[in-house]
């Protein structure tokens, strides 16, 4: 749908100072450019409503883990101890898992944890694109440093021009336009 | 957080004027930078400490445990104390990172990592004398609850022992991944400063391609959040359940309810102590101060006091409830604590544990850095000394007097858990030369709070409604589309 009649199509401005890039973000949305992404060496508080992303829901995979590792953790420990062979440990009650529960407990508390904690991570590593010798995807080395980019899109913005975008940028306070 | 405005009230976290920049070059030079003499020396000296325990830990093996003092009362002794005292020093670093997370004490910035590396090493290094302890370590891994060629009796889930072994386990993953994943954003600040192709490809590998957009940033203070959500109780249940490794048995002295909380608030108490020993030092050594700075000791500090405080009152309570309770047993393990033959390792632990925290309560002393280098000695050695006298004068007077028999270390005893004082320093040095000892980007959010921020260029003044643009009224249909989908 595209009418790329723009050379180039990604415009990155670079910003010193992360409230300065939240700003130009706000001013960006009131002209109804979409900001595709921004890059910074660390959260920016705020700036995801203003660029459109949602709120991540990734703490759904800690509780669905977890669910699951406690599950998993149940049927272990009663097959082995209840259902296979019930272990006699001073004549304590063994016949029903309800009967030796309280002594159960430690170890369902640290599976559940255990696989909340390891399945959310995963899931963070893999939704981030993060594994062992994946090559950086930055668009300039200092984004991990002390600068902030912003990155547009111009065929997500057919009908947003060169001179709008980059004289935006700077007068938001971009110290550098970078296009690709 | 960032734009929080500055707290006059509280002295600031970062000391001079900083800009971002600043923080990336102060932290990156230990890492981009040759390791001086010293360096070298220390080094080397816990290196060879640690080869030495190796090689003992080569002789365990294949003698046999009976080159440790161990006897036939005394059967825990020397390598429990320091399994106690290891897990107990690994609390502060989870504490820091998640309990202080989840308190939004912004202090932590500048500790976490180092903290939580040393929380690492340190559970490595209890690990060790349980697995040892066992004697035939080659069929270690029947505490798994696997199938095995006697049938089908399977792992005890009833046995502390075995909580033990689930709850160390999970500790140490769950520490090491969430430690990892903060890492990460550093180790690409490091890999794209890098110069030699070398240090490029390791920090790159270490980066896992890291990139730093918004979804990414925003995913990530999510899983720390949820981490530090999971890992605040997962810290009080380890020593909780090391705890029951004691207080479920009936020997008098173990046999006490207030275990848990009592082993926990040590825990907490030798952590922060451990973690003040080498902050002191690398701050010093690595050119920190202005990060680590006599506000962060301070803190530290007044968490000794509430903790030491608490480990105080558990002595006391202790002693009041082995009176108490009219069990002569009791009331002899205690008499027997105090007055006995080691009399002398009771009166270290009370000295160091109970009385020298409490100089905390004087400023001045708290917010000196050599008295609280001093105080954090004797908090080390006093809490090595509680795990000892708790363990061995319980044991060493058993229910039979003709069983009664004195403790002794073997030079093997002595010579593995000097070993893991130098494994715990090789690593750590080593820790320090090659990966960001205080969580740089983090440190940037709280820059603008709690510190003077250097701009690096003027600030565009401006008005969002005036720089609306005449040509893009009407314009934009991707921009709505992003908004409906917000």
């Amino acid at each position: 749908m595209s009418e790329v009649t723009y050379n180039p199509s990604i415009i990155y401005g670079i910003f010193d100072d992360d409230d300065d890039i939240l700003r130009s973000a706000k001013v960006f949305r009131a002209n109804r450019i979409s900001v595709a992404n921004v890059y910074s060496p660390f959260p920016i508080h705020g700036i995801d409503p203003v660029i459109g992303h949602p709120r991540t829901n990734i703490s759904v995979a800690a509780f669905v883990f977890g669910g699951t590792g406690l599950s998993l953790a149940i049927l272990m420990i009663w097959y082995m101890l209840i259902s296979d062979w019930p272990m006699n440990v001073g004549g304590k009650p063994n016949w029903t898992f309800a009967a030796n529960f309280p002594a159960f407990v430690p170890v369902l508390f640290e599976s559940t944890v255990f696989c909340a904690a390891h399945g959310m991570s995963i899931t963070y590593l893999l939704l981030n694109r993060l594994l062992p010798g994946f090559n950086p995807r930055n668009p300039d080395p200092r984004s991990t440093d002390d600068k902030f980019i912003m990155e547009i899109n111009m065929d997500e913005n057919w009908d947003a021009t060169y001179d709008e975008v980059v004289g935006l940028m700077k007068s938001t306070g971009a110290s550098e336009i970078k296009e690709r | 957080m960032a734009t929080a405005p500055l707290n006059d009230l509280r002295d600031p976290l970062i000391l001079g004027e900083k800009s971002y920049h600043d923080i990336t070059v102060d932290i990156c030079r230990p890492i981009e930078t040759k390791a001086n003499k010293l360096w070298y020396v220390v080094f080397g000296l816990s290196f060879i400490t640690m080869l030495w325990g190796l090689g003992l830990i080569a002789y365990t093996v294949g003698t046999g445990l009976g080159v440790w003092g161990l006897n036939k009362s005394v059967e825990w002794a020397w390598d429990i104390t320091n399994f106690v005292w290891w897990i107990g020093i690994g609390h502060a670093g989870t504490l820091i990172s998640a309990i202080l997370l989840l308190f939004r004490q912004r202090w932590r910035m500048s500790i976490n990592r180092a903290a939580e590396a040393m929380t690492i090493f340190a559970v490595i290094c209890a690990a060790l004398f349980p697995v040892f302890h066992m004697g035939r370590v080659w069929v270690g891994y029947w505490v798994l609850p696997l199938p095995n060629q006697y049938g089908s009796l399977w792992a005890n889930f009833n046995s502390p022992l075995l909580w033990d072994v689930f709850a160390i386990s999970t500790y140490f993953s769950v520490s090491l991944v969430f430690w990892y994943i903060g890492l990460i954003p550093d180790f690409a600040t490091i890999r794209d400063r890098a110069i030699t192709p070398m240090a490029k490809k390791a920090y790159t590998l270490l980066s896992f391609g890291w990139t730093g957009n918004a979804k990414a940033w925003a995913r990530f203070e999510e899983v720390s959040l949820v981490l530090a959500g999971l890992s605040t109780p997962l810290v009080l249940s380890v020593h909780t359940i090391v705890s029951m490794d004691f207080a479920t048995s009936v020997i008098p002295g173990w046999h006490t309810t207030i275990f848990p909380p009592y082993f926990v608030a040590g825990a907490i108490f030798s952590g922060f102590a451990m973690v003040l020993t080498l902050m002191l030092i690398v701050r010093k050594v690595l050119g920190l101060e202005a990060y680590i700075t006599v506000a962060h000791v301070e803190a530290m500090n007044k968490i000794i006091i509430l903790t030491g405080s608490i480990v105080g009152v558990a002595y006391l309570t202790e002693l009041f409830m082995s009176w108490y309770s009219g069990v002569e047993y009791e009331q002899y393990a205690f008499l027997n604590r105090a007055t006995g033959p080691y009399w002398w390792a009771y009166w270290s632990m009370m000295t160091c544990n109970v009385i020298t925290p409490q100089l905390f309560w004087f400023p001045k002393i708290r917010k000196s850095l050599v008295a609280t280098f001093i105080i954090s000695i004797f908090v080390n050695i006093g809490m090595w000394f509680e795990r000892f006298v708790i363990i061995v004068t319980s044991l060493h007077r058993d229910y039979l007097p003709s069983s009664w028999m004195n403790f002794h270390p073997s030079f093997v005893d002595i010579g593995i858990f000097v070993g893991t004082i130098g494994f715990f320093f090789t690593m750590f040095l080593l820790f320090a030369r090659t990966f960001p000892v205080i969580a740089l980007n983090e440190l940037k959010t709280i820059l603008k709070a709690t510190g003077k921020y250097k701009r690096t260029s003027p600030k565009p003044e401006y008005k969002v409604e005036d720089l609306i643009l005449e040509s893009r009224k009407g314009k934009g249909g991707a921009t709505l589309h992003a908004e409906e989908h917000h």
